[in-house]
Order: C-alpha cells, then sequence, then structure tokens
C-alpha cells in the first residue's frame, strides 16, 4: 500500500514539473506584460522609460531559462513569491480569497451527495416510471445549462420576485462575512452561486447514481437476495448501494476538482471575491507569479484529489487493491 | 469497466457465427424511435438546430449584424419576433446564424479533440510501458489545466475568431477521451485474440485499427456525443468572458455576454433566448447519446 | 424715515439678502459614512506615484495632500488651480523658470509629527527623479523641472530648465500625493503597501480586493472639513453590481461613470432618491491607421474610411447605451479651444450630408485602387465604449463596401499591438486628467516626437503648426493656430478619426451632497468637502 502511494506520488512530480512549464510559457507568449498594463492604464499613456523601469524591477528583462529555473527553485522551497501586481505575497492573495470559493464548493458538493444520490436511487428503483423521467429530464437539464445563464437568470428572477411581492427588490450583499460572523448574511451571499454550482454538479451526480445503481441491480447476486425473499430496503441499502456508491464516490472527487473551473464563471456573474475571479484578474493582468502559483494549486488539488479517489476506491472494493 | 464483445470478424473461425437478423436501415432507426422516445426527441431537436443553421440565409429576415439605433432593445413583437437587442439587432435572425457557429464549433472540437484523442488513447494502451507513462502524464497535465489559461493565450496570441477558439476547446477535450479509450482499450489489450494476432505478424496499425479502435468505437461515439454538448457550453462560457467569438459575429455564447446581463431587468429577452438556445440543443445531443449508449451498450440491450 | 418706514426696509433688506442667497446653499452637516463603489477589482498598489490606474486614486486619494489642485467646488474649471499645501499659488519668477512655493505651517502627518517643506521637497524628487529601483510613471510630464529643493521647512522651491505653460497644471497631477521624507528615505518602496498621509481621512483597513476604510483625521488643516465620519471604499469590477447597489442602498455613489442605461434604470426606480451628475469626458477614442502598411498610407483611404462614418447620427443613438456623447475635434469640446459645429463639418468625418460623403469616400477608394478593401481592427477587451464603438464603426465602414474584422484582445496584447506597430487599424484611446489642450492634443504629432503616437507617421508640417500653436500666448491668435493644426491633422492628413468624446454620468444617492462632476475622474477624489444630508 505505501509502495503505492509512494510510487503514485513520485509519479505526479513529472505532471507538476509538465504545468509549471506549460503555464510557464503561456504566460510569456502572450503580447505585452503586466508593467504595460500597470502603467498604461490610464488611457494608452505608456511612458518608456517607466516601463523599463518597471521591467527592470520585476525581473521581467531576465533571459527565460533564468526565470523558469527560478520559478522551480522557489517552489521547491515552498516560496510562492509576491503578486507582480498587488506587491502583496501570493500565499497572502490567496489566502484572503480561499473562504468564499472553499464555502461554494464544500456546499455543492453537499447539495450534490445529499440531493443527487437520493434522487438517483429512487429514479434506478422506479426505472422507466414517470418519476425516473422526470428525473433523468432534470438531470440532463442540469448538465445541458450554461451555468452561468442560470445564475443570471436566478439573480433576474430573485430580484424580481422580491420587487412584485415586496416593492422593493432584494439584492445579495456586496461583501462577504462568514459564517460564523453572521450566517443569515453569508448565507444570503453564497447560497445562490452553491445552487447554480451544484445543480450541474448533482445532475452529473445524479446520472451516474442512477446508472451505477442499474448495473448493480442487474447483478447475479441481486437477483438471489431477492429470490431468498429479503426486503427490498435491505436489499438496496446494504447490497446494491453500497456497490454502486463506488463509480458515484469517483466521480464526485473527480467533479470536486473540475468545480475550479465552474467557480470561475460563477463568481464573475455573481460577483464574489473568490479564487475563480482572482484567476481572471490574474490572467489578464499578466500576473506571471500569481497565474504560475493559481495554476499550481489548481493542479495540486487535481493530482491529490485523484490520489485520494483512487486510494478510496481500492479501500472501498477489495477486488481492485493495487493490481 | 464493461466488458465489450470482441469483434466478430477477428474471432472467425473460432465462434460459429450465430445467425443474424436481417434489418434494413430504416427498421434499425425506427426500431430505435420506438424504443427511445427521448433520444428521438433529442435529436429532432438537433436536426432543427441544423436545418436552422444551414438555412440561416433563408429563414432570418433581417442582417444578423446589422445594427439599427431606432429599435434598440425591443420587446418581442411582430416586427421582431424575439426582439432587438441593445444595438437594434434583431435577436431571431442572430440565433438562426448563431446555430451555425455553435454547431460548427461544437462538432469541430468534438470531432477534432476526438479523433486525436482516440488514436492517442488506443496507442498508448497497445504499446504501453514508458509511451503509456509518459502519456499518462501529459494527460493529467492537460485535464487538471484550467481551460481560461489556455483559451486566454491563444486568444492573445491567435487572435479571436471562430478557429481560434476551435482550437482553444478542443484541447481539453483530448485528454478527456484520451483516458476513456485507453481504459476501454486496455480491457481489450488483455484479450488472446490481440497476441494471436501478432502472432500471425499483422503490423502495428492494422491490429490497432482493425481490431482494438472497433471495440472502443462505442463508448467512444457516446463520449463523442457529450463532446458536442461540453464543447458548445465550453464556447459559451469562453464568450462570457470575453475570450471566445467576437463582436459582431453572432454566436449565441456572445449573446450572453456584455449587454445581456446589464440589461436583464429592463429587456429580459436578450439573455433569455440565448440561454434557452443553448440549453436545448445542449440538451437534445445528451438526450441523443443518453439514447445512443441505451442502444449500443450489449449489457442493457438483453431486456 | 420713521420707525415704520425703517422697519420696512430693514425687512425688505433681509428678503433681499435671502433671495439673492444661492439656490439651495445649505450648511454641510457633519456625521456619518460614506460607502462608495470603486469600479475595479482592486488597486494595484497604494503608491500613487507608481500607479496610473483610476482605481488607486479612488481608493487611496482621501488619505493623501498634494501641493496645487484643481478647486474642489468648481473641479470642472480648464484654468484654475488653488493650493491644497501651500499658501498660496507660486508666481512665476526669474524669466518664468523658478517657482516658490510656501508650505503650510499647520500640517500634521497621521501618525502626529509635523509635515514639513521637506517632506514636499523630498516627494517631489521621487516623483521627478525616481532613484534607481522605482517605478514612477509620470516622469516626462516634468521634463522641464531641472531641480526640486527645500531651503528650509517652510519652503520649496522648482527650478526648470525653460519656461514652460504646462507646468502648474502638470504640478495639479491628482497622484502627486505628498509622503513623508522619513518613510521614503528608510523604504521607497513602503508606500506601495502602507497608507500614511496627511489628507482630510485616516487609513483604517484594507481587506483585499474587498474594500478600504478609513476616518475623519481630526487635525485636517482645512478646518471644518472633512463633514463625513468616515469612508468605505468598496471594490467591484461588475457594473451590475454597483448599480444594485446604489438602487440598494448599499452604497451612495461611484466616482466613475455609468452608462445611460444604468443610470436610466437607476432613475426609473428609485426616481427622486437618485440625483445625476454628468459631464464631459476629457478621453475619447481614436481610431488610427498604421501609415506604414499598405493601402493606409494613402491619404484618400485614410480620407475614405473618415467619411464613411456618421458622427452627428451615431452620436446620439451611441449615447443612449454607451458613454460617449458629444461630437468633437482634437480638443475637448467643453475648452474655448474647442471647434464650433460649423468649423468641425468642414473636415472629413463631419460633413453634414452622409450620403455626399459616403459617395465621396466610395470615389477614393476606387480612385486609390482600395476598392472592396478588407482589414483587421485592432480593439480593446473592454466593453464600454471600445467594444460598442468598434461594433459601430464596422457597420459604418460596411456601408462603403469595407469589410472589417474585429480583433478584440485584452490590455497587454493591445498595447503590444500598438507599441509594435503590428496593427492593422487600431481603436486607440486619448485620456487625460487636467484639460490641458496644449498638451493633450501633442497626440496627434509623429512618433519621433511624442512616442505614444503610435500612427507610424512623419509628419514635419504637423510638428509646424502645432508648436506655432503652443507658443502662442494671444488666446485669439491661439485659437486659429489650433484651427490649422487641427484641419491638418483630421482632414487634409487624416491620421486619425475621432469618435465621440466620452461623457461621464454619475448617478448618486440624494443625500450625497458637495460633489462636483469634473471632466476627469482622476480629480477632485479626496472626499473632503463631501456630506451627508441625512
Amino acid at each position: 500500500m505505501y509502495r503505492y502511494i509512494v510510487k503514485r506520488l513520485l509519479l505526479a512530480v513529472p505532471t507538476l514539473v509538465g504545468a509549471a512549464a506549460l503555464v510557464f510559457v503561456l504566460m510569456r507568449l502572450i503580447p505585452g506584460d503586466i508593467c504595460v498594463i500597470r502603467l498604461g492604464s490610464g488611457g494608452a499613456h505608456v511612458d518608456p522609460a517607466s516601463v523599463e523601469a518597471c521591467r527592470l524591477e520585476l525581473g521581467l528583462n531576465n533571459p527565460m531559462i533564468v526565470q523558469f529555473l527560478d520559478f522551480l527553485w522557489s517552489y521547491i522551497t515552498l516560496d510562492f513569491g509576491t503578486s507582480m501586481w498587488s506587491g502583496h505575497p501570493v500565499t497572502h492573495e490567496i489566502a484572503a480569497r480561499l473562504p468564499v470559493s472553499l464555502q461554494i464548493a464544500l456546499m455543492a458538493t453537499v447539495i450534490a451527495i445529499l440531493i443527487a444520490i437520493p434522487l438517483g436511487t429512487i429514479s434506478a428503483l422506479k426505472e422507466n416510471t414517470w418519476l425516473d423521467h422526470i428525473v433523468r429530464m432534470v438531470a440532463i437539464a442540469g448538465i445541458a445549462t450554461p451555468s452561468f445563464w442560470l445564475g443570471i437568470m436566478s439573480l433576474v428572477l430573485v430580484l424580481d420576485i422580491t420587487y412584485l411581492a415586496t416593492g422593493k427588490p432584494w439584492m445579495p450583499p456586496i461583501d462577504y462575512v462568514p459564517f460564523w460572523q453572521d450566517p443569515i448574511r453569508n448565507l444570503s451571499m453564497v447560497l445562490l452561486p452553491a445552487i447554480t454550482v451544484g445543480y450541474r454538479y448533482s445532475a452529473v451526480t445524479m446520472r451516474m447514481t442512477r446508472s451505477a445503481m442499474l448495473e448493480v441491480l442487474r447483478e447475479d447476486y441481486i437477483r438471489t437476495a431477492r429470490s431468498k425473499g429479503l426486503l427490498e430496503q435491505i436489499i438496496v441499502n446494504r447490497h446494491a448501494l453500497k456497490n454502486a456508491l463506488l463509480p458515484v464516490v469517483t466521480l464526485i472527487g473527480i467533479e470536486f476538482a473540475f468545480l475550479i473551473g465552474g467557480l470561475v464563471v460563477t463568481e464573475q456573474v455573481f460577483n464574489l471575491n473568490g479564487i475563480g475571479r482572482l484567476f481572471v484578474q490574474a490572467v489578464q493582468n499578466q500576473d506571471n507569479v500569481l497565474t504560475q502559483a493559481l495554476v499550481m494549486l489548481v493542479v495540486v488539488i487535481f493530482v491529490t484529489t485523484n490520489l485520494v479517489v483512487d486510494l478510496l476506491y481500492a479501500w472501498l472494493d477489495p477486488r481492485i487493491r493495487f493490481s | 469497466m464493461t466488458i465489450v464483445a470482441p469483434n466478430r470478424a477477428a474471432v472467425a473461425g473460432l465462434v460459429e457465427e450465430l445467425p443474424e437478423r436481417k434489418r434494413s436501415l430504416l427498421g434499425i432507426a425506427l426500431n430505435f424511435c420506438r424504443r427511445q422516445p427521448l433520444g428521438t426527441f433529442g435529436l429532432a431537436i438537433v436536426v432543427i438546430m441544423f436545418v436552422a443553421g444551414i438555412s440561416a440565409g433563408w429563414i432570418a429576415p433581417y442582417d444578423p449584424e446589422e445594427n439599427d439605433f431606432n429599435a434598440m432593445m425591443e420587446a418581442p413583437s411582430w416586427a421582431h419576433v424575439l426582439g432587438t437587442d441593445q444595438l437594434g439587432r434583431d435577436i431571431f435572425s442572430r440565433l438562426v446564424y448563431g446555430a451555425r457557429t455553435a454547431l460548427i464549433v461544437g462538432f469541430s472540437a468534438a470531432f477534432v479533440g476526438g479523433a486525436i484523442g482516440l488514436v492517442l488513447g488506443v496507442s498508448s494502451a497497445y504499446f504501453g510501458g514508458w509511451f503509456d507513462l509518459g502519456f499518462q502524464r501529459v494527460l493529467d497535465v492537460l485535464m487538471a489545466f484550467p481551460l481560461i489559461i489556455l483559451a486566454l493565450a491563444v486568444v492573445a496570441v491567435f487572435g479571436t475568431g471562430v478557429f481560434n477558439v476551435i482550437l482553444a476547446i478542443t484541447i481539453p477535450l483530448i485528454p478527456r477521451c484520451g483516458r476513456v479509450v485507453r481504459a476501454s482499450a486496455l480491457a481489450v489489450r488483455e484479450i488472446p485474440y490481440v497476441d494471436a494476432a501478432r502472432a500471425l505478424g499483422f503490423g502495428h496499425a492494422r491490429i490497432v485499427l482493425r481490431h482494438m479502435v472497433p471495440n472502443v468505437v462505442a463508448p467512444f461515439l457516446i463520449m463523442l456525443s457529450a463532446f458536442v454538448g461540453q464543447a458548445i457550453l465550453a464556447e459559451a462560457s469562453l464568450s462570457y468572458l470575453g475570450l471566445g467569438v467576437q463582436e459582431p459575429v453572432p454566436a449565441w455564447g456572445l449573446m450572453l455576454q456584455g449587454g445581456a446581463e446589464e440589461y436583464a431587468t429592463t429587456a429580459p429577452w436578450i439573455a433569455v433566448f440565448p440561454g434557452l438556445a443553448i440549453m436545448l440543443t445542449v440538451l437534445g445531443i445528451s438526450l441523443f447519446g443518453d439514447a445512443l449508449r441505451d442502444a449500443i451498450d450489449p449489457k442493457l440491450r438483453d431486456r | 424715515m420713521n420707525l415704520r418706514t425703517g422697519l420696512w426696509a430693514v425687512g425688505l433688506g433681509l428678503a433681499a439678502a435671502i433671495a439673492a442667497a444661492p439656490a439651495g446653499a445649505q450648511t454641510p452637516k457633519r456625521g456619518g459614512t460614506l460607502t462608495y463603489m470603486i469600479s475595479a477589482d482592486a488597486s494595484p498598489s497604494f503608491d500613487g506615484h507608481r500607479e496610473t490606474t483610476f482605481a488607486t486614486v479612488h481608493a487611496v486619494a482621501p488619505y493623501y495632500s498634494v501641493l496645487i489642485r484643481v478647486p474642489p467646488d468648481n473641479p470642472a474649471s480648464t484654468t484654475e488651480f488653488v493650493c491644497d499645501l501651500c499658501t498660496e499659488m507660486a508666481k512665476p519668477a526669474d524669466g518664468g523658470k523658478t517657482y516658490t512655493f510656501k508650505i503650510r505651517q499647520d500640517v500634521k502627518w497621521h501618525d502626529g509629527s509635523k509635515l514639513t517643506a521637506k517632506d514636499v521637497a523630498a516627494t517631489w524628487n521621487k516623483i521627478v527623479f525616481p532613484p534607481q529601483g522605482i517605478t514612477s510613471a509620470r516622469v516626462s510630464y516634468y521634463s522641464m523641472v531641472e531641480k526640486i529643493e527645500a531651503p528650509d521647512d517652510a519652503t520649496v522651491v522648482f527650478r526648470l530648465k525653460y519656461p514652460s505653460a504646462a507646468f502648474i497644471p502638470a504640478l495639479a497631477d491628482p497622484f502627486t500625493w505628498i509622503y513623508k521624507k522619513e518613510m521614503i528615505d528608510k523604504d521607497p518602496h513602503w508606500y506601495e503597501k502602507n497608507i500614511m498621509g496627511s489628507g482630510p481621512f485616516k487609513f483604517v483597513s484594507y481587506a483585499i480586493g474587498q474594500s478600504i476604510k478609513g476616518v475623519r483625521n481630526p487635525d485636517y488643516y482645512h478646518k471644518g472639513q472633512p463633514y463625513l465620519d468616515a469612508i468605505e471604499g468598496i471594490f467591484a469590477a461588475k457594473q451590475s453590481v454597483r448599480v444594485d447597489a446604489i438602487r440598494g442602498d448599499r452604497a451612495a455613489i461611484e466616482f466613475r461613470g455609468m452608462p445611460p442605461s444604468a443610470r436610466d434604470e437607476l432613475v426609473k426606480e428609485a426616481g427622486k432618491e437618485i440625483v445625476v451628475q454628468d459631464s464631459d469626458w476629457n478621453c475619447g477614442n481614436i481610431i488610427t491607421a498604421n501609415h506604414k502598411k499598405k493601402p493606409f498610407d494613402d491619404v484618400r483611404v485614410r480620407r475614405a474610411l473618415a467619411l464613411a462614418v456618421d458622427q452627428w447620427k451615431g452620436a446620439p443613438a451611441l449615447s443612449k447605451i454607451a458613454i460617449v456623447r458629444s461630437v468633437g475635434g482634437i480638443v475637448f469640446p467643453g475648452s474655448p479651444l474647442a471647434a464650433t459645429k460649423e468649423e468641425l463639418q468642414e473636415m472629413v468625418g463631419y460633413w453634414p450630408d452622409i450620403e455626399k460623403a459616403r459617395a465621396e469616400a466610395r470615389r477614393l477608394l476606387k480612385e486609390a485602387g482600395a476598392e472592396n478593401l478588407k482589414f483587421e481592427l485592432i480593439n480593446r477587451n473592454v466593453d464600454q465604449p471600445y467594444k460598442f464603438v468598434g461594433t459601430w464603426l464596422i457597420g459604418e465602414w460596411k456601408k462603403i463596401g469595407v469589410t472589417v474584422e474585429q480583433k478584440v484582445v485584452p490590455t497587454g496584447p493591445w498595447f503590444q499591438a500598438m507599441r509594435g506597430g503590428t496593427f492593422d487599424v487600431v481603436v486607440d484611446a486619448n485620456c487625460q486628467s487636467v484639460v490641458n489642450p496644449a498638451l493633450d492634443t501633442s497626440k496627434y504629432l509623429p512618433q519621433t516626437v511624442y512616442p505614444e503616437s503610435y500612427g507610424g507617421y512623419d509628419d514635419p508640417k504637423s510638428v509646424e503648426l502645432y508648436n506655432k500653436m503652443l507658443y502662442e500666448t494671444d488666446p485669439k491668435a491661439q485659437r486659429v493656430a489650433m484651427r490649422a493644426y487641427e484641419k491638418h491633422t483630421l482632414d487634409t492628413m487624416a491620421h486619425a478619426i475621432i469618435t465621440p468624446y466620452w461623457y461621464r454620468i454619475v448617478p448618486a444617492r440624494s443625500y450625497v451632497k458637495g460633489w462636483k462632476i469634473s471632466p476627469s475622474h482622476y480629480l477632485n477624489q479626496d472626499l473632503a468637502n463631501i456630506w451627508l444630508d441625512k
């Protein structure tokens, strides 16, 4: 088991280095640089001498290979650099924005688990009934709807409904307060985005649960259990569900890693000060240091989630252990 | 996870030919419609979008790029069935031309990404070893890499435009396809007839193309249908962030950007209709893909 | 005169006095917190010398003082400047080459110590002669400055290399905040991440990407001000958020400007609770063709492109959805040096008969062999008004048979395309703070003279006409010279197409008083004279 983990961790290293190289190259392919953007934001007046001074200050004139090695070495020493745009340490910038994104991601996952799994199970049990069809349609609508459009529409809906009902349109608050400080205010800001992100997440999970349950329910041992006269409920809970959950757990894990991508657009729609929006800002400002850090963060999350999911999978299913 | 039965032709002589029910293409199609009503419905939607896109030139009442400053943000009326946007352009016309862009982007990205993923995935499964290990790492990197940076880099270097958007969207599809294909191909690789084929002296290409690929075709096709939907959604997201197709090209995602949000409360039709169009199209494709899988997947065939 | 007549006289006199008082002149009320929106994600750093974005000014200016500035009660003035830290405006001496300012002696830093002329001189030295490794974004504005020194604690002397009318307006630049000499000496980068000034408000806290807060400075030297107890600036790059915040009274005002749609929405829903100020903006988009690329080296092609555009019809239409409004030439429409409508209509692009103009455009294209011209327009990835203007122009050019594809790029590549000369035609921008037409119009000079002119052309005649205008001291003669320069730039050589000037619309909750709009969103942002009527 340890050998497996070590092997996976070693395999992760080229992935990380590859991702680092890719983001490094891509950011430098983009014409222009952060100095021009920052010094020129006042309407296309860029003093060439100031730009040169800025470039020197930020080390943009160093040869590529030097910049790259600097980048790699600093990460090995766990120094993630300072944002070229604001001058604050990268860890500072990310830490300030993590709470919102994390809260949305967690809420979306909870929604997915609490709603999608039961619904998917019921849908599988009552296959081809009207209930099944409705659940399937809802699920497919969930993966077909652009999440940001859903966000815009839901905002407009809430605005219109509250306007009609009370004469004054209700709007979510514009600044973030942590949950323990003021739960109502916090939820009123985070609930709608969490549902928007969670809808798609649930839809995917629902479909996977349904199809996994369907497969398991056809297995011989289920037929045996039925012929033994066991209660349907016990069959479902003790036998079917546990086995069906395997691929579902995998899916939840993988989709969680992809949530970051979904967050980017959702945070734009709801104007949340989270990691997704930081991403967009960093890329648009051509803040190489911050973008690199964010990409590495996403890749690390991705690799870790994959590893955890695989381990979980193997732990849950003795047949699959480390083949 | 599912084990796919080996290609009948490859095991000729080892297994008795089962009597096959003669079925015409039409018969198969009708059977599909009967058994999969939702899937047929989905296919119908896609066909309608196709027709709309192809015949855009004929059925669109207005030029989709013509600004009409006298008719800005008009609600749906007889003159403009779905209203006008903030520059006075007819939304229905833009939707219909937008279908063209959406389908071009969706299918191109899906097919190119799928094809590349297919070849790479199968080769990787077939050759194994270091090639496989390396390929898996590349897949990991591409899968984890956020689409927005790729898209921004493509846009900044190559500029915007339909072709570059397709390029940006294709790249993330390749690893997703490659992964699934590889898994299916790996399953097939273990079956003895591949070794038998090698022993018979068949070349790599022939084995890969004639024996392995046909077996991964089923999950591949299903995935392809999902890809088209994902590509259309990706284009919408990129356009929303300003990194996709640019004004004044009519594209559904672009129609949702900028003006649509700004005027969402005063002129909601600007945002509602393009979003509905995207949703319906992707819904249709997904329904069809689901039905396809139900029809093709042998495990569920015998019910 | 008996008592009754006397009383009558007094009564009448009082009535006359009350009637003569300026309408709406109320006594400012003290107290309250002003919550305002800042239309950006966050300020890059807090150092005004280093940054050029308005976000820095809106977020941080309230905490600092400057040497001189536009008058807070009349910020739209293009000619008046008043003292902030000085006691009176310096008169040019020594043939216009020396300016001596006396500094107030009652100014305290927020940490309690006294502000002296040494701080002022050290700050200005940092701005004009930045030390190695320090970025100062405005060095080129002060190329005429030779030396800055503080012979004692109350005097600052600026010595210029040559007399220049552009010096005083440049000195009033809203980014030139005065820093403490001790801090600059210890660490010139200190002010990038820290705020410690002498302004009307004291810095309290900054939540990254969220908000910046300050409280009243009780020792502020302009007695009576600031009226507000506290201020809070909230960052919101998304317009709908800003509009919603003002609509829901979560914020009172946003200082950059909103598009007409937002204003209409707010007014429709909140009616009397919203008050709108608007003004022409000293910003505009300019269409620059790359004179080094065929066929834009041919003046006929450039003239044709200008002729095709219907400015007079387009401006009012665009003004309904974009932040543009006034058709103008190279001079800011509100300035005395600007062209009148009749004068404009003599130049290409402003002809009153658009059909005639377009026919002429087609004829010119044919003559130049550029019929059915196709090119790429590079535009910046910003909605207001860049993308609207671009889409509008493409529609106009289509009417003379020219096919244009718009390539929209983010800010970095946009700059790179212009500076690198890799474009066909680009949507450029010319944004200034203090209205200074003599300087602002240098944008149209050849690049050899003015590095931020991106058209790639050489034009000695243009330089000649510009200099004639610049050194003219008689206002009437200067106006004539400006017309000549303008005609040469826009008509004879068609170096640029000026699209309608931006328009600044600032809706606010009606209880916000004291703030007056100006042609620039960089000016008048220290918030000292704002008070809340509630």
